[in-house]
């Protein structure tokens, strides 16, 4: 069977979209069809993968205006007769075809203060039960495919990059926030580094996250309900004033 | 002379999966200003694959366990070729770099009583890898990677490919390559280097690895005239998806082994215990109903004998094959479903039960998985001191899967993980020790560098020639075909012929387009290296005139005792010379021999 592909190709200047067409066969993913035309018809189409089993989120794009990853995109979801449309995400500069300059998300990362563990058992150990866990291995599961970043509209429509760190490093703070030993404070950093308030629980995130991470329901609620304690909770703000110490004296 | 970017740098880390990620974060804290080349984004290195757990005898599951079970079981499982050494460094420290991870924030699956849970694997006696579900090298590659991000002096170059090595005096003095996104060339002068870059899976055609694996790290430091060592130990992992086709050679995890999952044949048969090796007889369990007590948590029962190492499960997979009972599409049924109920599955194995649920359209709470063995890991690697992970070339270290030594013939599963922890560690520290050591540093030969910008830019000038991506398709035929689980003398010396033949061709790609960001010019720059590494493990695995671990030979199906005692060492002899050299292995001290009484 064969399959047109609607491919962009571009740079961050100008671009247009290429028609090719591929062989389709059993099982096929959109990224098997993006390396057949690089094998066979176009050998400088530009895009990223890595594993090719939904596990490193190098391979995101727009297929059919859906972000996802194309090799977890099946080809037959999509045999409706019309070419199938790749093109790269939108929130981030091209570089080239498919591929997209993400380097913001690796600074914004670097803003977010590090695990800091609260100090060992006597015998040496942490002791954490799987319960406590769970929640932030959750989170843990993000495979910084920045499709969430992509689709926030925040980022997208209104191009906050330099107010708002997006989806995924909200979800990284979580992550360290709701870490069982972590001591440190981040409520600060989280409301104004990060920008928390700019986020208005629109659920975009959480719908095309390929990992099923509750994003908005378990990541950014919760860390937004610790900024208001923090900040407008007279009691916990005078506690953090006087001490110090974090809003939650138990995580 | 061509226009480059250069960078100084006391050490340069050439690969950012989890060994080159850490030998970054030791070099980092002992004061060396560190360079770190990732070939793709940070975090996305092959490392991130790794599914199942990482090996260390923290004893938290089983009080047995101790360093020296693991050290045994490493080197039972490497069927005693390993550098002994490195097999007792890297069980002696593994446990400590485990719960380091923890230290940096890694969030390991927990025991009853809160510790960090362990699970059993083909080869380890006890369970012993922590582990997150089935996503571990997540686990571990974003929790080094935030450490990195937040070290001090470390410069992250990512989307950047290295080329070349550069040596002056006999000693490495840097390193040449070009950016991905622009196709610009970048010098590093750098006063030690770390290579972490990986395999060689690229150059199969069914393999679990990713574009990245061209074996770059082997190639240019057999390039620079570094050795390498026992190159004919490729490692099929047993368990790759065979189904549809767009899926096949995608890693099922040994976890799927681990948690009880059993293997059977087109006749509904358990096949693995007609398979279990004498040297492993009382080890394994030699009944269905002894394996299900196992599997039931009783501590006399034996394990079952699909958790056998990797290479005998490969073998025995391939023999039913043989004799005619594969599976619908060639392979094995791999079924968990029958022995776990589905809430445990999905806990336990969350990414292989999307995996197959998305992609095969297989419920493996429900249904069986049909599996085959895939081009998985090379336990060859340039050759390295256990102690500082130094290359035979001054300045030059290596860690992780590009070294070789540690695994021998074989590598166990989850000891991959341990590896690149421990000897990324190591390789952090001789490279800093390297550089305070230093009196003088050697300058970079600018003609050196004029003439490899050249090279690189060939392939764009040339006015006609060849498509790069074919020459790939004929070499991974060829290693597939001829160098691939089942070996023997006239399909090597075919295969070495037809490499050798092949070889001319990669002097006539041509590519298309421009310089930035063009994947057919970054594959034809890999052709090198992958040609390099197919030549050397051809060639090892033509002289290895026995079975042992991961090389199997069809004309010497046993183990030849006097092979047993040596490594094949590979050295550069002229510009394109590979000579091949048989190196005794180390002797084992008295109170290590021990351990084997009996074996």
């Amino acid at each position: 069977m064969e399959t047109t592909m609607s491919v962009y190709r571009g740079d961050k200047n100008s671009g247009r979209f290429v028609d090719y067409k591929v062989k389709q066969f059993e099982g096929m993913v959109v990224l098997d069809a993006i390396h057949q035309i690089q094998a066979e018809q176009s050998t400088d189409l530009a895009c990223r993968w890595n594993c090719k089993a939904g596990k490193c989120g190098s391979c995101s794009a727009e297929i059919n205006g859906k972000p996802r990853l194309m090799c977890m995109s099946r080809m037959d979801q999509y045999n409706d007769g019309k070419p199938i449309v790749v093109r790269p995400l939108r929130a981030f500069p091209v570089i080239r075809d498919l591929v997209t300059d993400v380097s913001w998300n690796y600074e914004i990362n670097k803003k977010i203060k590090p695990f800091k563990p609260k100090a060992k058992e006597a015998d040496g150990t942490w002791r954490m039960q799987q319960y406590e866990v769970d929640r932030v291995q959750e989170f843990r599961k993000c495979i910084e495919c920045f499709l969430c970043q992509n689709v926030c509209h925040v980022l997208r429509d209104h191009d906050k990059k330099n107010e708002f760190g997006g989806p995924r490093f909200l979800v990284r703070a979580a992550s360290l926030e709701m870490h069982p030993l972590d001591t440190e404070d981040r409520i600060d950093m989280i409301k104004d580094s990060l920008g928390s308030g700019l986020c208005n629980i629109t659920k975009c995130c959480t719908e095309v996250c390929p990992e099923s991470i509750k994003i908005t329901d378990n990541g950014i609620i919760p860390l937004k309900e610790r900024i208001v304690d923090a900040h407008f909770d007279p009691v916990v703000w005078l506690w953090r004033k006087i001490t110090g110490k974090p809003a939650q004296p138990t995580k | 002379m061509t226009k480059y970017e250069s960078f100084e740098q006391d050490v340069l880390v050439i690969g950012a999966g989890g060994a080159g990620l850490r030998a970054a974060i030791e070099a980092s804290d002992l004061g060396m200003n560190v360079g770190l080349v990732c070939k793709s984004l940070l975090g996305k290195a092959h490392t991130v694959m790794a599914e199942g757990g990482v090996a260390a005898a923290l004893a938290n599951v089983e009080t047995r366990d101790n360093w020296k079970v693991h050290f045994r079981d490493t080197m039972r499982g490497g069927k005693m070729l390993n550098n002994y050494r490195m097999a007792q460094i890297h069980a002696q420290e593994a446990p400590d770099r485990v719960r380091e991870l923890e230290a940096w924030g890694a969030v390991f699956d927990r025991t009853k009583d809160g510790r960090i849970l362990q699970r059993n694997f083909g080869g380890h006696l006890y369970p012993r890898l922590a582990h997150v579900g089935d996503r571990t090298g997540l686990e571990m590659i974003r929790t080094l990677q935030d450490k990195t991000v937040h070290s001090k002096n470390v410069k992250v170059h990512m989307e950047c490919t290295i080329y070349k090595l550069l040596t002056n005096d006999g000693r490495i003095c840097g390193a040449i390559g070009y950016w991905r996104e622009t196709g610009r060339f970048i010098v590093f002068k750098a006063k030690a280097v770390i290579l972490a870059t990986g395999g060689v899976g690229k150059s199969f055609k069914i393999t679990s690895n990713s574009w990245e694996y061209t074996g770059d790290g082997q190639a240019i430091a057999f390039e620079a005239g570094a050795d390498l060592i026992d190159m004919e130990f490729v490692q099929f992992h047993p368990t790759g998806m065979i189904w549809p086709l767009s899926v096949k050679g995608t890693l099922v995890t040994e976890g799927v082994r681990g948690e009880g999952g059993v293997l059977r044949n087109s006749k509904n048969e358990r096949f693995m215990f007609k398979y279990i090796p004498e040297i492993f007889k009382k080890d394994y369990a030699d009944t269905e109903d002894e394996a299900r007590r196992w599997l039931d948590g009783d501590k006399a029962a034996r394990r079952p004998p699909e958790l056998l190492t990797r290479d005998v499960v490969a073998r025995a997979i391939n023999s039913e094959f043989k004799a005619g009972r594969a599976s619908t599409h060639g392979g094995a049924y791999l079924d968990i479903a029958s022995q776990r109920d589905g809430e445990y599955i999905k806990r336990k194995l969350p990414s292989m039960y999307h995996q197959f649920k998305e992609l095969a359209d297989v419920d493996i709470t429900k249904q069986a998985m049909e599996v085959g063995p895939t081009t998985h890991y090379i336990m060859g690697g340039v050759k390295v001191d256990g102690e500082t992970a130094q290359s035979t070339l001054p300045g030059l270290f290596a860690a992780g899967e590009v070294a070789g030594g540690m695994h021998g013939s074989n590598r166990l599963g989850g000891n991959s993980l341990s590896d690149l922890l421990v000897f990324g560690r190591r390789a952090g520290m001789g490279a800093a020790q390297y550089v305070k050591d230093l009196r003088t540093t050697a300058t970079l030969k600018e003609a050196e560098i004029d003439t490899t910008c050249k090279e690189m830019l060939a392939p764009m000038e040339r006015a006609s020639g060849e498509n790069p991506y074919v020459i790939v398709q004929e070499l991974q035929e060829i290693m597939q075909n001829h160098v691939g689980i089942i070996r023997n003398e006239n399909e090597l010396s075919e295969g070495l012929a037809k490499i050798q033949k092949l070889k001319p061709r990669v002097d006539n790609v041509r590519v298309e387009g421009g310089r930035a960001y063009n994947p057919g010019w970054h594959q034809a720059l890999d052709l090198r290296a992958m040609f390099i590494c197919s030549e050397a493990i051809a060639k090892a695995a033509l002289l290895r005139k026995e079975s042992r671990g991961g090389h199997s030979r069809e004309d010497f199906p046993n183990y030849d005792k006097e092979l047993g005692k040596i490594n094949f060492v590979i050295k550069k002899s002229g510009p394109h010379e590979m000579q091949l050299v048989k190196q005794p292995l180390p002797e084992m001290p008295a109170d290590l021999a021990e351990l084997f009484k009996g074996d």
